[in-house]
């Protein structure tokens, strides 16, 4: 295989409403496959989509909230979550859902995938990437 | 497409996807096995079970190698390995056990 890349999958909207976030989702799982340096990035209205206790009956639509609590399987184990957006919507690091991932070179230890940050580091880390997706 | 067992019928897509994964039994399982030459072993159960629980849990049908992990660290080293699993469904373990288990097509399985 080639060399690998470093892809960042930027989500900026809330989970519902457009296909965007579900879509964006299963590309990250199927781009998982190509082992790739891979991590996702959730800012703006893109947070709502990590809110935990998400019920999604009223609307009708399918709650796939708990498909992001298998991205460490898919050994996605970096999701950064910027910090002003949380703060100006009034949320915190507690009402997301916890995601984690299994360290295989560390007898399993569940360790946790997001990691809150501030704009400017994500600006830095975006500055990283070779590939850059927006959903 | 559909197909009838025990009076009453089951929706599927074109490749033979249950529908509505809420209508699955075990006896919708060995039809489309036996369907594709396929004898059911309480080897294939675990697998299938194992897809129905990851399903139920994640809302998705887990990845080939996604699976075969899993199923390593569930059930053991000596079947969590494609030739295992590839021995068991031939056709493809997330494929083929994920039909028999009522399950959608894993993503980004083409």
């Amino acid at each position: 295989m080639s060399e690998t890349k470093k892809f960042m999958y930027i989500n900026r909207r809330p989970p519902y409403g457009t296909v965007y976030p579900l879509e964006g989702l299963e590309v990250v799982l199927i781009g998982a496959a190509f082992e790739q340096d891979v991590c996702m990035a959730f800012i703006s209205d893109g947070v709502f989509q990590l809110k935990q206790g998400q019920d999604t009956i009223e609307s009708g639509m399918k709650n796939f909230s708990p498909t992001y609590r298998a991205l460490g399987d898919y050994e996605v184990t970096r999701i950064y979550v910027e910090r002003e957006s949380l703060e100006e919507r009034g949320l915190t690091e507690a009402d997301l859902m916890p995601l984690t991932w299994e360290d295989e070179d560390d007898d399993w230890a569940e360790k946790p995938s997001i990691q809150i940050v501030s704009r400017t580091q994500l600006s830095d880390l975006l500055e990283e990437q070779d590939v850059v997706f927006n959903f | 497409m559909a197909f009838e067992l025990s009076g009453k019928t089951y929706e599927t897509d074109e490749e033979g996807y249950l529908a509505d994964l809420s209508e699955w039994n075990r006896e919708v399982a060995d039809y489309m096995a036996t369907e594709d030459d396929c004898d059911l072993s309480d080897n294939h159960w675990e697998v299938i079970n194992f897809l129905r629980e990851y399903y139920e849990e994640y809302q998705i049908a887990p990845a080939v190698r996604v699976l075969t992990k899993a199923i390593g660290k569930k059930l053991g080293k000596d079947k969590g390995n494609s030739k295992y699993l590839y021995e068991l469904f031939p056709y493809g373990p997330a494929k083929q056990a994920c039909k028999y288990a009522g399950l959608p097509k894993p993503t980004g399985c083409v």
